[in-house]
């Protein structure tokens, strides 16, 4: 088995005109759990299908547990376990029928599949629902059956595309720590445009926007990766325009960009985001008292994931 | 083709939890049985022929129908997407469709044998045009059957699958009637591609295996091009 389970270079995928996947290259090592993270239409479940065969890619190439998915897409296959958007599972079959069907799909030997199938049923608590129809479980059960069908023949990588979309928190909980658990022996991507999904069950990130690979990191190098840390600010100036106020605190060094934001009766409140590591804050109380503002508030927020998510992704959207 | 055996044997379990196989079968049991008793007991005559003379006519309606959802719906509603990323050529997922389709007439037809055996009961029943007729009936059933697995591989809407299944299915029904209309020089081409010049000959009780040939290279050719079109979401 390589050490390297997905190598994707320069994939690019268009649907006609639109671009859905635009030259993204990322490698996944053997045991990973990645979370590919990205705002909906971004491009995640485009790669996913790159990955599993469903589509082919514009330009580029991947390749699956070494094969390329285009030239050796049974053997890729073979080596996978997916769940799509929206777990389309075949309604009018009960769930052991079901996983039956994909065990035999899957060319399973009957005495394996039907161990597996207890297995792993148990392991995503589908035992007591066994019987009943695809079609009137619950979302949650759904989502299980779904994985369970996913693992049923012990593939060694998992590709899930938005796993945990529409469950309820106690679901989510349940799920993730399936995902995990699971995590501990396969190689994982999984795909949500919810961050703390990610936080909770990713040992690395790829942040994708617009068709464009953003960053790619542990959550802690993202974190270090984007190093501007932002200040809040309530001025009250004096009767200096919000504009002027905004200038001057612009040019102060160090400081990389200002926005002003809605602020109160009588001040000025302001976001500012800092070059680098440096604390700002005296600075820019000094810059106040020089100005004889008043400062009624400044608060310093340590770059959070959730700020590297949402300045990595907004950027590119204003971008194109 | 283990694979394509679970797909054919899951589409057949589909077909009879679902009310469209006792419509179809209703439908064409009525029809021809209409037919069959009609001239039984008019015309006085116990023979097969009225019930194969409809045949090209009637299942190129019937089994449009029958093959309509066979990909069509499994592209509306998603799960055709699980279906082809599991480790399976995508011909077996075809030839599985067609499989399960063909079980479904192949009930229709072994119904109707009943016809056979009621005419065996009032009198001679001759047996060449009998068993003829019956292969005939699967093999132009088949024709159709592939014709309709393709056109359901071009669409997720299965009435458009259903027209376009019919429109190339009844046009190859319309080509013999056509003849007697046509210029000399392409009434050999017409008459080789009309599902009933060759379906006459063996339900007259001739098996030739030039009309056998017919029939199988419509259902590889049909089958092929469902093959491809599935292909086609890979192509750059
Ligand atoms: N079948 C399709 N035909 C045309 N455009 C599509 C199709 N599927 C997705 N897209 C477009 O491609 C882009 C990426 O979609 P997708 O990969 O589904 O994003 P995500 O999974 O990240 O939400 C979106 O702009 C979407 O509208
Ligand atoms: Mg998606």
């Amino acid at each position: 088995m390589p050490e390297l389970m997905i190598q994707v270079e320069n994939l690019t995928k268009f649907y006609g005109a639109t671009r859905a996947v635009d030259d993204v290259t990322f490698n996944v090592r053997k045991g990973e759990v990645l979370g590919f993270l990205g705002p909906n239409g971004a491009g995640k479940s485009t790669t996913m299908k790159v990955l599993t065969c469903y589509l082919a890619p514009t330009a580029g190439r991947a390749q699956v547990a070494g094969f390329d998915v285009f030239d050796n897409s049974l053997e890729v296959r073979k080596h996978l376990g997916y769940l799509p958007e929206d777990t389309p599972l075949y309604k009018d079959m009960t769930v052991l029928e079901y996983l039956q069907f994909a065990a035999a799909m899957r060319g399973m030997a009957s005495d394996r599949s039907a161990k597996r199938i207890k297995e792993i049923g148990g392991r995503c608590g589908l035992h007591e629902v066994a019987g009943k129809l695809v079609g009137e479980l619950s979302r949650g059960y759904r989502q299980r059956a779904g994985l369970a069908q996913a693992m049923l023949d012990d593939p060694d990588i998992l590709i899930l595309d938005e796993p945990t979309s529409g469950l309820d928190p106690n679901q989510i909980v349940e799920i993730r720590q399936l995902i995990k658990e699971v995590g501990k022996e396969k190689t994982v991507i999984l795909s949500t445009h919810i961050l703390p999904e990610v936080q909770a069950t990713c040992s690395r990130i790829l942040i994708i926007s617009s068709g464009k690979l953003v960053a790619d990191g542990s959550p802690d190098e993202l974190r270090a990766r984007e190093k501007a840390s932002r200040y809040r600010l309530l001025v009250e100036a004096n009767g200096a325009t919000a504009e002027a106020v905004k200038a001057r605190l612009g040019s102060i060094k160090g400081v990389s960009r200002c926005e002003t934001v809605l602020g109160e009766v009588g001040a000025h409140a302001f976001s500012l985001y800092a070059a680098g590591d440096e604390d700002l804050r005296k600075v820019l109380f000094r810059a106040a008292v020089d100005n004889k503002w008043t400062l009624l508030e400044l608060h310093r927020e340590a770059a959070s994931l959730e700020t590297v998510f949402r300045n990595l992704t907004t950027r590119e959207e204003v971008k194109s | 083709m283990n694979a394509a055996l679970t797909i054919a044997k899951r589409e057949i379990r589909t077909y009879f939890n679902s009310p469209i196989a006792y419509i179809v079968l209703t439908v064409f049991l009525l029809l021809a049985g209409y037919l069959f008793f009609g001239s039984l007991f008019i015309e006085r005559q116990a023979e097969l022929r009225s019930y194969f003379n409809l045949m090209p006519l009637l299942l190129a309606f019937i089994v449009p129908a029958i093959a309509m959802r066979l990909i069509a719906e499994e592209k509306g509603s998603g799960s055709l997407e699980m279906l082809i990323t599991m480790p399976v050529p995508d011909w077996q997922v075809i030839v599985g469709k067609f499989l399960a389709g063909m079980a479904l007439l192949a009930v229709l037809v072994g119904l109707t044998l009943v016809y056979g055996i009621t005419v065996m009961l009032v009198g001679p029943l001759d047996r060449g045009p009998a068993i003829g007729g019956y292969l005939g009936v699967l093999l132009m059933g088949g024709a159709y059957m592939s014709i309709g697995v393709m056109a359901s591989t071009f669409t997720r809407n299965q009435i458009v699958a259903f027209i376009i299944a019919f429109a190339i299915s009844f046009s190859l029904y319309l080509f013999y009637r056509l003849l007697p209309f046509t210029p000399e020089l392409i009434r050999p081409v017409l008459s080789y591609l009309s599902v009933e010049s060759h379906f006459e000959a063996i339900s007259r009780g001739v098996i030739d295996t030039r009309d056998i040939v017919y029939y199988l290279s419509m259902m590889v050719v049909s089958l092929v091009i469902a093959t491809l079109s599935l292909e086609s979401r890979k192509w750059k």
